[in-house]
């Protein structure tokens, strides 16, 4: 069991899988980091965007990859609408109405696709789903290779738009001090918007990455969206690099204890490393010492 | 108010005039009130048509309502009338399957059919009994569906005891024919009551044949990546993989094991949920190419059971063990009700008890019931041979030869 025959696969197959739990928490981490709300409704965006994703595929024909530049800007002005026109103003300006609307939105978003699609498992059958690149001590699924690609991409392109971009600098000011960034004359609604937007926008790519190689039925987002929140913990709320590196250290310990306790018992070790964050350095690898 | 009742009225001097009737005719009670009303039998249809065995369900529905219109086309049922089928969907979960039954035993159905998975036939065979309301179990292999002394549950196909028992006779026999390649062997299997159950059978009795298990790997329904399990049976290099799972995740097992390339000298199924199923074949080829199964099968000598394949290929589905074992059943409840000459539910369990039904599309003996068991029901073994399933035991229904160990 501990050769490396089977480890160094393992742990490849952890980071690649990794990735796409990245996309994922990094959608949260900045909604986090900016509105200072856990977006409940995270899983359900997911869900959502995988079923987006696949009638893409079946109606349309259009190929996953190639759906992620439709797909993208569409959640973005979906999850712009949901925090301007819903969220925001459902909740009054406080943190904990904030949190209690987007359970709400969860809520109505699955109950509404199972009322729609029921609870089937459906699939899509693309030729690239399950070619390999051989590396010499393991097979590399293709769609995981990629994903694992755009996950960088896609942090690299938010770290660069966060540093570098009006609406980055604005994003920023919000997230350190809202009552400052008002009186400099930043509309602090249209940013928290714009964040829960780009947050959306992460959920339908990962969507577009998670497809090829898996299943959507509505409640699948629920299993990626635990997950995700396991590694906002770990990497520290709100921080972008620690939600890339927490997604990774997951995805390795989640095919790890697959590997040592079975798959039946697999989840453990997320959960052990939620538990063990949260008592010994709540903070998270990343985040500022509150 | 006024409509109300006028209505109730009108409802109580029907009723009386049904029991008039009934009286005349010199029967009383419900059977008597079911004829009187007489143009149909209804029966329940309940399969896991949603859920993370939606498939199965589905194409165990397709085959029940087949058989339904079949007997329907042909005049119904003699003196009951054409039978009327109230369809359930047991949502993949026990859960769901007893909720059905207790919405088709209000109803007034005279009898169930179905079930697909053995953890939801325990369930609803159980619910069942509460009523005496007759079930006859399509697919289910635990054994605890029959041994439980409930009268009303009749299982028309073969248990886990019987499939393990010539499962390994069968493998014994293809191994020894071949001159003893394969001595390892890796179970995969699911981890509810029909994956775990199998599991330990095969633990107990492969060793007794030479055979080293040298490790069984349990997964729950559903899996979402197999990489893991691939990597272990990689590591250890069995001459045989032995899958007993459901049809999503043994054919994501299947796929990954070709993807890492893992080349054992045999993939032998027990009741392998793809490894029998032509939307495997021929969705999969190579994935699918020498695997071997033991399972449920059609007689591929049955005029009736070919003439079938034809008509549910031509609707554009895959001809699968659930439409065929529907089939089969729905014909033997339909043979029942003719003989019980009723639709009330103590007649129709004595004489499904009684059956010895030799109208259906199973390689099986006689037909006999004991203790709700079909003593004649018995698994073949197929091959995916050239795209397409061959039967190669036993003997007297074989259509090709076992090819094994799978050719480099």
């Amino acid at each position: 069991m501990l050769s490396p025959a089977i480890l160094i696969p393992a742990v490849l197959n952890g980071l690649l899988i990794g990735a796409i739990y990245a996309l994922i928490a990094l959608g949260l981490t900045l909604i986090y980091g900016v509105l200072h709300i856990i977006n409940f409704a995270h899983g359900a965006l997911l869900s959502a965007a995988l079923f987006a994703a696949f009638f893409a595929y079946r109606l349309l024909g259009l190929d996953p990859y190639f759906s992620v530049f439709l797909l993208a800007p569409i959640f973005f002005a979906l999850g712009y609408g949901l925090q301007r026109f819903i969220i925001g103003p459902a909740s009054h300006g406080d943190d904990r109405n904030m949190l209690l609307v987007t359970l709400g939105i969860a809520v109505i978003i699955e109950n509404a696709l199972l009322y729609a699609f029921r609870a089937d498992t459906r699939t899509i059958d693309v030729a690239y789903a399950f070619r390999t690149i051989d590396i010499g001590v393991t097979f590399l699924a293709v769609p995981r290779v990629v994903g694992f690609i755009a996950a960088f991409l896609v942090a690299l392109w938010l770290w660069l738009f966060m540093t570098f971009t009006d609406t980055g600098r604005a994003i920023r000011a919000v997230a350190k001090e809202k009552l400052g960034a008002e009186l400099a004359g930043i509309d602090v609604a249209h940013i928290y918007a714009v964040t829960f937007g780009l947050g959306t926008a992460c959920v339908a790519m990962a969507a577009c990455l998670l497809i090829p190689a898996y299943y959507v039925n509505p409640s699948v987002g629920e299993a990626f969206v635990l997950v995700a929140f396991t590694i906002v913990v770990l990497g520290g709320m709100g921080s972008v690099p620690g939600a890339l590196i927490g997604a990774l250290l997951i995805g390795i310990v989640e095919s790890l204890s697959g590997l040592f306790l079975g798959e039946s018992l697999g989840q453990i070790g997320i959960f052990l490393i939620f538990i063990i964050v949260l008592l010994v350095r709540p903070s998270g690898l990343f985040g500022a010492r509150a | 108010m006024t409509t109300c009742s006028r209505v109730s009225r009108r409802q109580f001097l029907q009723s009386t005039a049904t029991i008039a009737t009934a009286v005349t005719v010199g029967l009383v009670g419900a059977p008597a009130i079911v004829r009187a009303q007489g143009t149909s039998v209804k029966l329940g249809v309940l399969h896991p048509v949603t859920g993370a065995l939606s498939y199965s369900g589905q194409q165990g529905r397709l085959g029940a309502t087949m058989a339904i219109e079949d007997i329907n086309a042909a005049g119904g049922i003699k003196g009951l009338g054409k039978i009327d089928p109230v369809l359930g969907d047991a949502q993949s979960t026990p859960d769901g399957g007893t909720a059905e039954v207790e919405k088709m035993n209000s109803a007034g159905v005279c009898c169930i059919v179905g079930g697909y998975a053995s953890n939801i036939c325990l369930a609803t065979t159980q619910a069942a009994a509460r009523y005496e309301l007759p079930y006859v179990v399509d697919v289910g292999v635990a054994d605890g569906i029959v041994t439980r002394g409930l009268k009303n549950t009749f299982r028309f196909g073969p248990g886990f005891g019987v499939i393990s028992k010539t499962a390994l006779a069968n493998l014994v026999a293809i191994n020894d024919q071949a001159g003893k390649p394969a001595k390892t062997v890796m179970i995969v299997h699911e981890d509810t009551l029909f994956g775990s159950g199998l599991a330990k059978l095969l633990n107990a009795q492969l060793p007794q044949s030479g055979f080293e298990i040298l490790e069984t790997i349990p997964h729950p329904t559903p899996t979402r990546d197999f990489n893991n399990v691939v990597l272990k049976i990689k590591a250890q290099n069995p001459d045989l993989v032995i899958p007993a799972n459901y049809y999503n995740e043994y054919v994501l097992l299947a796929r990954t094991m070709q993807q890492q390339q893992v080349k054992p000298k045999g993939i032998y199924s027990v009741l392998g949920g793809a490894a029998s199923s032509y939307k495997f074949v021929k969705e999969f080829p190579d994935a699918a190419q020498y695997i071997m199964d033991c399972n449920h099968w059609f007689d591929p000598r049955n005029e009736k059971a070919l003439a079938l394949k034809k008509k549910v290929e031509a609707k554009g589905e895959f001809y699968t063990y659930e439409v065929y074992m529907n089939y089969s059943c729905i014909s033997l409840v339909a043979d029942a009700l003719a003989r019980a000459g009723s639709a009330d539910r103590a007649k129709l369990t004595e004489a499904l008890a009684s059956s010895t039904f030799s109208g259906h599309l199973m390689p099986y003996g006689p037909t006999k019931f004991v203790n709700g068991q079909n003593e004649g029901a018995a698994p073949v073994n197929t091959q995916v041979l050239d795209n397409d399933i061959k039967v190669v035991l036993p003997a007297t229904f074989a259509n090709a030869k076992p090819v094994f160990p799978r050719p480099a």
